[in-house]
């Protein structure tokens, strides 16, 4: 990824995601209330917010793994309607990397990788797997492809799907909270993928989680929500250090506490 | 590996190692178990022996001879209904072998419909259709609390009684014939057209299992992709569709005619074969339905989110990524049922179908060998679990996930 | 959150029967199609059920003859005629208020254990005093009761009674069967396997006809066992070898940190398996053990076949009499229900057993 992607990036001032008056409801209970986000190509963002607050709905509404049901969503300039193949193009360009992983138990881990570059890409078998195996040692994981999902470690499991993820060469990386199912010691070696992704490539992000650090030195804004709404967003010096509503400083008390 | 030579060398120098002290005989957990399994199997050795001189005491006081000597005699009783010529001069051999083959021919055709309708069944009950998961579920929910056996007397009980005479028989096809003998069917006749059609059905199937191998290396060479089973369906039927059409399409059928009382000609399916066909398959479809809907339950939400992420459609979805985990936990339990199926097929002795049970029980009444009619049931029997047994075992290690 | 933040009315989840339906049977064509589909059969079939079962039966005549001049449906008088006999068999008429009774005290029982607050170690005397009780009741002989032989036991007393002793005899024995199966000594397993494989190999129906025919080559000349015993025993060995798979089933899905813990106490194996591993071993099993006591209970049936009395054969039995004749639908649906409704409770029973393990398991 280079120069040349950057310069046409920057050029197109369209935004690579937008939200407007999003509305989504579980029954009587309203998950996301007027939600409005625009995120512009390139950019880094971390949600964060207590649980329930909405936060994994609102990326699931982005490659439409959830529907909403007031308001509009452009990926890419593509509106996301009932269409199905407004959908499968949207999710063509989007990944997602998942809190339980969710890889395919019953596929190797280079089955796992080059199943969407040949059914949804048609990538010959020899090509998918080049392509497979060059990320599989950006996550340092190469020597795990024949192995099964079950025989890794949840980090390694995990970094395996970042990897199936990046492999139909997406346009905008969507994480849920990807280190929350991780024991303690592996959460670094996710983190480290992922910000190694964050500086190497020009993919957008967005990123739902609570690892602070992480946030700081990648974000390019933090996005606050509590009760299915944004409450506050701000680049993470002025996020941390000033945070301007009480729910953002109580919250914040908590996570940073210990 | 690489400490195995230190440790040779250092048995080589070393002083004998001393054993951990032992203490008495009878605490000792190895000489308890090897005492254990003496007394049980002193126990079990008793108890068989004990039988088996008391059936030989029996037996001599009732003057009966054992061995299977028997089975080269002549039956003398007829049989029903037959998959291969038998007449009551065979032996008992051979009316063993027909109860056997009856019992295998209601089996297979039970086990292939009640898999057809117990899948879509359990398809229903998952159904977003309110009305159809409701009357799926009754289905299963009435079918599965009433004894099969009762259910067999129902259906025979239809059949038999409520159905007209063969004269007023039911017409609900052209040639077609309900009545209480059964339902009597045209058969398609003799024909040079019908081989040839049979032949390309076959070439078709072929062609079918060739194109998939030539689709699968294409696609993984230039990723261009097929469509393979449009493809193959089409040429499993229109082949033998299109060899019929140059034949000159004929239409000769030998139907069955009523002559007298009853129907000549034609195919015929017995009441009692119909019953038992009927209630078996009504039975064990609701079991199937029940392990269908929770095999495809068993596979976690997020699987079809993630394919679903990655851009598959909904059928690719389920055809590469749902169908083979719901069949993981769907195959053990359905062998189990298929097994059932056949164990079942015995209650055809309650209505009259000639089983292996049945004939075996005949030939028992006759001979007085019981002994040896039952060890034949129970060989029957255990082949065919043992063959299905192997089969999930087969099945078992080929599939089984790989865990850590 | 103020009201003035909402955005348009949002379509509130469905309350009303339209928006109810649109969403339950017409989502798109296919579903449409189906619906319409399922309702012309309905709009089909129900009516003429309706009429047969209801609206066009007959409830009062004499015999069959009198009942299809009255009307066209369901001949319910020949449940009103029979129902004494297809419930109690041959049981004599004037002492059949005792296999009544032998009914209510089984279902009381039943009901009673279905109760967690009453598994404790008090059910198994309640059980034994139970049965015992319905010894007495059955045979007679005692207290002033006349003795019935129980070759004219019959009816819904003779499926229960068969079913439970069948479970409660071979419930044991599947224990100590399920135990032996996993025991670290080969010849106890090997006897473990070959008997529960033996029997579970082999259909029930072949079963009952080695008890009918092998039994009297088996025993010693002189020791005879009536019918209703023969069939009891095979009801036993076939109970036991199911019950044995499921007990084995959870006895394996407990994790190996049981064992150790107890064997670190010190326990002796009984000890080890009284106190520790049975108790939870059985308790994850007790949705399978339901259900195998719905298969026994609907496997009583094949008695028939054996020639004794249960609620099946005493249904087929009705039938015979000439002056009902043609009333077999009817006398098959009157049993249907009654096992209809016993195993649809157990079921239900067993399902919310398997809830209610479930979140006890995996809290979330």
């Amino acid at each position: 990824m280079s120069e040349a992607n950057m310069s046409a990036t920057s050029s197109d001032s369209a935004p690579m995601i937008l939200l407007e008056h999003v509305n989504k409801w579980y029954g009587h209970f309203h998950v996301l209330t007027d939600i409005d986000l625009t995120v512009a190509r390139a950019e880094r963002i971390v949600i964060c917010g207590p649980s329930g607050s909405g936060k994994s709905t609102l990326i699931r509404c982005i490659n439409r793994l959830e529907e909403h049901q007031a308001g509009r969503i452009v990926v890419d300039g593509v509106e996301l309607t009932n269409d199905v193949r407004k959908v499968d193009a949207v999710r063509r360009d989007v990944g997602m990397v998942f809190q339980h992983f969710n890889l395919f138990p019953h596929l190797t881990v280079m089955e796992n990788l080059t199943l969407a570059p040949i059914w949804v890409r048609k990538m010959p078998k020899a090509e998918a797997e080049a392509v497979a195996m060059k990320y599989l040692e950006r996550v340092h994981i190469p020597e795990q492809a024949g192995k099964y999902p079950g025989q890794l470690s949840g980090g390694q499991q995990q970094r395996v799907a970042i990897a199936r993820a990046l492999c139909i060469n997406p346009k905008i990386m969507l994480f849920d909270e990807p280190t929350s199912a991780l024991d303690p010691e592996m959460v670094k070696e996710v983190l480290d993928v992922m910000l190694k992704l964050a500086e190497e490539s020009n993919v957008t992000m967005i990123c739902v989680t609570h690892e602070m650090g992480f946030a700081r030195s990648v974000a390019d804004r933090i996005i606050f929500m509590d009760n299915g709404q944004i409450v506050e967003q701000n680049v993470p010096e002025e996020f941390f250090n000033h945070p301007q509503h009480e729910r953002t400083k109580l919250f914040l008390s908590q996570i940073l506490a210990h | 590996m690489a400490a195995s030579p230190a440790k040779t060398g250092a048995q080589a120098t070393a002083a004998p190692i001393p054993r951990p002290p032992r203490g008495v005989f009878w605490n000792d957990p190895q000489v308890r178990g090897i005492f254990y399994q003496v007394v049980a199997l002193a126990l079990v050795g008793t108890l068989v022996w004990w039988l088996a001189s008391n059936t030989i005491d029996n037996l001599s006081s009732r003057h009966i001879a054992t061995g299977f000597g028997f089975l080269g005699r002549e039956a003398g009783f007829s049989i029903g209904e037959q998959t291969i010529a038998y007449s009551p001069a065979d032996s008992y051999f051979r009316a063993l072998l027909v109860g056997v083959l009856n019992t295998l021919l209601v089996a297979v055709i039970g086990i292939v419909m009640a898999t057809v309708i117990g899948t879509v069944i359990g398809i229903a009950r998952l159904s977003k259709n309110w009305l159809i998961a409701k009357l799926a579920s009754v289905y299963v929910e009435v079918v599965r609390n009433i004894p099969l056996l009762l259910q067999l007397f129902f259906w025979y009980t239809i059949i038999t009684e409520m159905l007209p005479a063969p004269r007023d028989s039911l017409n609900p096809l052209p040639g077609w014939f309900l009545s209480n003998r059964g339902l009597k069917f045209p058969i398609p006749a003799h024909e040079f057209a019908y081989d040839l059609a049979m032949v390309c059905f076959a070439l078709g199937l072929v062609l079918a299992i060739a194109i998939s191998h030539w689709a699968r290396k294409r696609r993984d060479a230039t990723g261009r992709h097929f469509p393979g089973a449009t493809v193959s369906a089409a040429l499993i039927v229109g082949l033998p569709v299109a060899a019929w059409l140059a034949c000159g399409a004929p239409l000769t059928f030998n139907a069955p005619l009523l002559k007298g009382f009853n129907f000549v000609g034609g195919g015929s399916l017995t009441p009692e074969f119909m019953a038992l066909l009927l209630g078996l398959v009504i039975y064990t479809a609701g079991f199937i339905a029940e392990i269908v809907r929770s095999g495809i339950q068993a596979v976690d939400k997020g699987q079809t989110e993630a394919s679903l992420a990655l851009g598959l459609t909904k059928g690719q979805t389920l055809r590469l990524i749902v169908m083979p985990q719901a069949l993981r936990v769907i195959v053990p339990p359905m062998t189990s049922q298929y097994l059932n199926i056949t164990k079942n097929s015995t209650l055809a002795v309650a209505i009259g179908y000639p089983d292996i049970v049945s004939v075996a029980n005949t030939t028992l009444n006759q001979t007085g060998q019981a002994i040896e009619g039952v060890a034949i049931i129970m060989a029957v029997f255990l082949t065919i679990s043992l063959a299905i047994a192997a089969f999930m075992n087969w099945y078992n290690s080929h599939i089984a996930l790989v865990e850590r | 959150m103020s009201d003035a933040a909402l955005p348009a009315a949002m379509p509130k989840p469905a309350t009303n029967p339209l928006t109810w339906m649109r969403e339950h049977l017409f989502g798109n064509p296919f579903h449409v199609l189906l619906t319409v589909l399922v309702v012309w059969f309905l709009a089909m079939s129900l009516p003429a059920l309706l009429d047969w079962a209801l609206l066009h039966a007959v409830f009062h005549a004499k015999d069959v003859r009198e009942c299809q001049a009255i009307d066209t449906g369901a001949c319910w008088a020949f449940v009103g005629e029979k129902h004494r006999l297809i419930l109690f068999g041959l049981y004599p008429y004037d002492e059949q208020w005792r296999p009544l009774l032998v009914v209510i005290l089984l279902v009381a029982l039943v009901g009673v254990s279905c109760i967690r607050a009453f598994w404790n170690r008090w059910l198994v005397p309640l059980w034994l005093v139970g049965m015992a009780a319905v010894g007495v009741l059955m045979w007679g002989g005692v207290f002033g009761l006349s003795y019935v032989e129980n070759a004219r036991w019959g009816g819904l007393p003779l499926t229960m009674i068969l079913a439970f002793t069948g479970m409660a005899v071979g419930f044991p024995l599947g224990v100590l069967l399920a135990l032996g199966r996993r025991s670290e000594l080969p010849a106890i397993r090997a006897i473990s396997i070959v008997y529960i494989e033996l029997i579970r190999g082999v259909p029930a129906v072949s079963l009952l006809f080695m008890a009918s025919v092998m039994l009297p080559l088996l025993l010693p000349e002189g020791m005879n066992i009536d019918k209703l015993l023969r069939a009891q025993i095979a009801l036993i060995l076939y109970a036991s070898a199911y019950l044995a798979e499921v007990v084995r089933g959870g006895l394996q899905s407990l994790p190996k940190g049981q064992y150790e813990a107890a064997d670190a106490l010190g326990l002796t194996y009984w000890q080890k398996q009284r106190l520790i591993i049975l108790p939870q071993a059985l308790s994850i099993s007790i949705p399978s053990l339901v259900n195998t006591l719905i298969t026994v209970f609907k496997d009583t049936s094949l008695v028939v076949i054996i020639g004794l009395y249960d609620l099946m054969n005493a249904a087929k039995a009705a039938i015979v009499d000439p002056a009902w004749r043609g009333s077999a639908i009817e006398s098959y649906v009157f049993i249907a229900a009654i096992y209809f409704v016993f195993c649809f409770f157990m079921s239900k029973y067993s399902q919310s057993i398997e809830r209610r393990l479930d979140k006890e398991q995996h809290p979330s």
